[in-house]
């Protein structure tokens, strides 16, 4: 199965350099004011919290409502101290949490 | 997928997974009732949200296409002047729009671990309309930044 979450960091950095951390995630973000084609309301359903921790601390939180487009694209910037792992939440209107995560490596 | 193969997802599949989401995105349909929000009640959200501080123009920028060809995907990025220190750092920022059925869209948690205070994101937009960014500082503070974007296709003939 294709993984819903993209993380893209680069492969290393310098200790104190800023990196750009970009993440996308496959949803739908039904809004809740679609119709089907048989008339019925669509529920909605979205990813409305993203998380990021580095080496335990949460570094980055995302709050998302429907005006956010389907397939929630977010970047962010982060201080790179030392060498860990990115730990990424994402958290659907359903309660379903979905993880993924990356490593930096600081020399 | 484990951290190994992630690491090794290139620039070209990144873009490529962003192009096609793009592709599969439907319309933002509004089914009746009072379609969208008004101007006004955007400023009542802004007032909710910060409690009544009073937001000052400068250090925030608001990028966003002056013309949006599909409303579904608005490409916003927000940077704020900000050295990101103990001392000096944003701690949220907020996106809200004009007339979209509800006026918040989005908002950031930011600290000084972040370096820089820039983000991005995407957004929908029902209609062409003015779109705000808000910057909380730690200090107390508010900067707004607006950006007004017309939309060749809003969601769905909108």
């Amino acid at each position: 199965m294709t993984s819903r979450s993209h993380i893209r960091i680069p492969s290393s950095a310098k200790a104190g350099e800023i990196i750009e951390v970009k993440t996308m995630f496959t949803h739908p973000m039904e809004t809740g004011l679609r119709k089907a084609s048989d008339g019925t309301a669509i529920p909605r359903d979205i990813i409305n919290r993203v998380e990021c921790t580095y080496l335990g601390q949460t570094v980055f939180v995302a709050e998302l409502q429907p005006a956010v487009s389907a397939n929630p694209y977010l970047t962010f910037f982060l201080r790179a101290t030392e060498s860990g792992r990115l730990d990424f939440t994402w958290i659907a209107d359903d309660g379903n949490v979905s993880r993924d995560s990356a490593e930096l490596t600081v020399a | 997928m484990n951290d190994t193969s992630r690491m090794a997802v290139t620039r070209r599949r990144f873009i490529v997974a962003g192009g096609g989401a793009a592709v599969a995105l439907t319309c933002l349909t509004v089914t009746g009732g009072s379609a969208w929000a008004t101007p006004a009640e955007m400023e009542e959200a802004i007032n909710t949200l910060i409690g009544g501080v009073s937001p000052r123009a400068g250090r925030i920028r608001l990028k966003a296409p002056p013309i949006a060809e599909d409303g579904n995907v608005v490409p916003l990025t927000v940077s704020v002047d900000s050295a990101m220190t103990a001392e000096d750092h944003v701690r949220k920022i907020h996106i809200l729009t004009e007339e979209n059925p509800w006026p918040r869209a989005c908002t950031f948690l930011l600290g000084p671990q972040n370096g820089r205070a820039e983000v991005s994101t995407r957004v929908r937009l029902i209609k062409g309309q003015s779109v705000v960014a808000l910057a909380e500082m730690n200090d107390g503070s508010v900067y707004r930044a607006t950006a007004a974007i017309k939309v060749t296709v809003g969601g769905c003939g909108g």
